[in-house]
């Protein structure tokens, strides 16, 4: 891959919550167009850093820049209109509305409706502003296959559909860069394999940047372009998904300091 | 629950897929509905009427609450002070600078929003308890500027006000101000329900459900949080002017707080986040009170008024009747009577069998 501008560049963050440390001196960037993927065990930080790059929390230092322009200090929701989309790792649809309107919030900042012309809807071109936004919504439901839930109340559908939801909300914000907090957890292979698809064909064709947290090896050395491994808030490697597995320190965060009998073929999908 | 359709009923445009009202049944009993109720007046007496113009406007100001309440998530216990101010508003509008009434009626409405805006600002900050308290706050801040600004309210003696008027045709009868209160409920209903299905309010109840998840959707919270109290305080400015036209009088103690929890008793009653429920539930607390002292009527002086030593006592029959009702729904039916008509529609429905 030939160097250009990151979409996405973290520049030494670390994150403290009063004597814990969250994220020591991370930095990467994130190319354009490409799949990133950030492993580690539990507790690394992983969640930490999305929610960095999101806004959720500010660093206590460094600096993120996407697209060339810094966004450390900015709010979560204009990081959203400046084209940053993320999922959650534990479920965060709007459980009592339907379907689409859930997949609706996400066209928030590209609608331009405000109250007085929602409430005259007919008049003020609030309508027709929604037909033409359910025109392509409709296409994100068809490409995610979750037309026939389309008028369900979010919060009865199940697990793997509510999932599948979420990631058509993140997608319906037209975002260059997706953050996806473990996309695949909790689900069954065949589940995780559509899912799988989604992700790489997001990628593929709809033209995003994929950001994306995932415990599933064999998931992540599969999809991603480049893999980040972060251990107690400390960046250990990054590289190739080969290049990664095959680093020492990986090789210990995952599975111990290796005794007399190292080579166990470790990580398997 | 997802509204039952009949079978067949598809629908061929996005546009047909997004009405307030989703079958053809339901739009025809609608225009039935609202061509029966023109011809009220035809058949009712004042005081049938009286009841329909007070749930009018009732209902516009706790559809405002609600959509605080029901749709945004949050707390306020101060809106009958927003109600009150509407209704002086009006009032000073037209004795002092001679507005004429149907245009104070709006204006009531629009600085009422205003001042709403102000009042509402710690909801940018504050939620839960603590958002509760501030509105408490905006009730007495208000309650004792009505006391105070004799100027604007006419201090303990109240303000007299004028009946509307428009072309030297005067809404000063129960007849003919039925229509002017009907004309704003339709108005202000349809805005509210276009309102839910358009951006800002599905914005509201994002904030609601998931407020984490719908700032990442680039939904500025401070700004919903606020604008909600704004809304609120449209509707309830407009329910208030809409009162001081019909009673003729404002009077500075019709606004406390016990009036305050009647607004979030419809609202619950009705149905959180419900915007027929708001209507609903307007029209059970005005009928409710009717129908207790009809009861204590029947029961005035009968055996077990005797037996019990009800004797006066009796007409408080009607306040605790109030507490009760919103203990009960609290209870048994969370949902408010909006749940209880979908239920009752669903029976009907499926009856005898579904498909």
């Amino acid at each position: 891959m030939q160097v250009e501008t990151p979409i996405l560049a973290v520049d030494g963050v670390s994150l403290r919550f009063g004597g814990v440390r969250a994220l020591t001196d991370v930095s990467f960037v994130v190319r354009p167009g490409e799949i990133f993927s950030i492993i580690g065990p539990n507790g690394a930080g992983k969640t930490s850093m999305v929610n960095c790059i999101s806004g959720r929390y500010r660093p206590t230092e460094g600096r993120i820049s996407f697209d060339g322009a810094d966004i450390t200090r900015l709010g979560p929701n204009r990081r959203a209109g400046l084209g940053i989309g993320r999922t959650f790792q534990n479920l965060a649809l709007f459980g009592h509305m339907t379907v689409l309107d859930n997949i609706m919030v996400g066209r928030h900042h590209l609608l331009k409706s405000g109250v007085l012309r929602g409430m005259l809807y007919w008049l003020g071109g609030a309508q027709r502003e929604e037909l033409a936004h359910r025109r392509e919504v409709e296409e994100i439901i068809d490409f995610l296959e979750i037309q026939p839930v389309r008028k369900a109340i979010a919060g009865t559908l199940p697990y793997g559909l509510r999932k599948r939801v979420e990631l058509a909300r993140a997608v319906a914000l037209k975002p260059k860069l997706i953050l996806l907090d473990e996309p695949m957890a909790g689900m069954n292979l065949e589940e995780k394999e559509d899912m799988a698809r989604f992700i790489t064909d997001l990628n593929a064709e709809w033209g995003m940047t994929v950001l994306m947290i995932e415990h599933d090896m064999g998931v992540v050395m599969d999809i991603s372009h480049r893999v980040m491994v972060l251990d107690f808030g400390r960046r250990i490697a990054e590289g190739t998904p080969e290049a990664v597995l095959a680093h020492p320190e990986v090789r210990r965060a995952y599975l111990g300091e290796p005794l007399d009998a190292p080579e166990a073929e470790p990580v398997v999908a | 629950m997802t509204a039952l359709t009949p079978c067949g009923d598809w629908r061929a445009s996005y546009a047909a897929d997004t009405t307030i009202f989703p079958t053809r049944n339901s739009r025809i009993a609608l225009l039935v509905g609202l061509a029966l109720l023109c011809c009220a007046p035809l058949v009712f007496g004042r005081y049938e009427l009286s009841l329909l113009i007070n749930i009018g406007f009732l209902g516009i100001a706790a559809l405002g609450l609600n959509i605080l309440v029901g749709f945004t998530g949050q707390i306020s216990i101060g809106h009958a002070a927003f109600f009150g101010l509407g209704a002086f508003v009006s009032a000073y509008l037209h004795e002092r600078y001679h507005v004429p009434v149907l245009l104070c009626i709006p204006i009531a409405g629009l600085v009422t929003a205003v001042i709403g805006l102000v009042f509402g600002a710690p909801a940018a900050r504050l939620k839960g308890l603590y958002l509760a308290i501030a509105t408490l706050a905006a009730q007495f801040i208000l309650e004792d500027f009505f006391a105070r600004a004799q100027w604007f309210t006419g201090g303990v003696a109240g303000r007299m006000t004028e009946s509307p008027v428009l072309f030297g045709l005067a809404f000063d009868r129960d007849e003919s101000y039925f229509y002017l209160t009907l004309a704003y409920v339709v108005v202000m209903f349809l805005g509210a329900a276009n309102l839910m299905r358009s951006r800002d309010g599905r914005a509201l109840v994002a904030v609601r459900d998931h407020y984490l998840s719908a700032e990442m959707m680039g939904i500025n919270l401070a700004y919903y949080r606020t604008l909600s109290f704004g809304i609120a305080s449209l509707y309830a400015g407009i329910g208030g002017a809409l009162y001081a036209h019909y009673l003729l009088f404002v009077s500075v103690e019709a606004f406390n707080i016990l009036f305050s929890i009647q607004f979030l008793g419809m609202v619950i009653i009705g149905g959180l986040g419900s915007v027929m429920g708001s209507l609903m539930g307007a029209a059970f607390m005005v009928m409710l009170p009717e129908v207790t002292q009809w009861g204590a009527d029947l029961l005035a002086g009968s055996a077990i008024d005797r037996a019990l030593k009800l004797g006066a006592s009796i007409s408080f029959l009607r306040e605790m009747v109030v507490g009760a009702a919103i203990i009960l729904f609290l209870i048994f039916e969370p949902d408010g009577l909006a749940r209880r008509w979908r239920l009752i529609k669903a029976y009907w429905k499926l009856y005898p069998y579904s498909h």
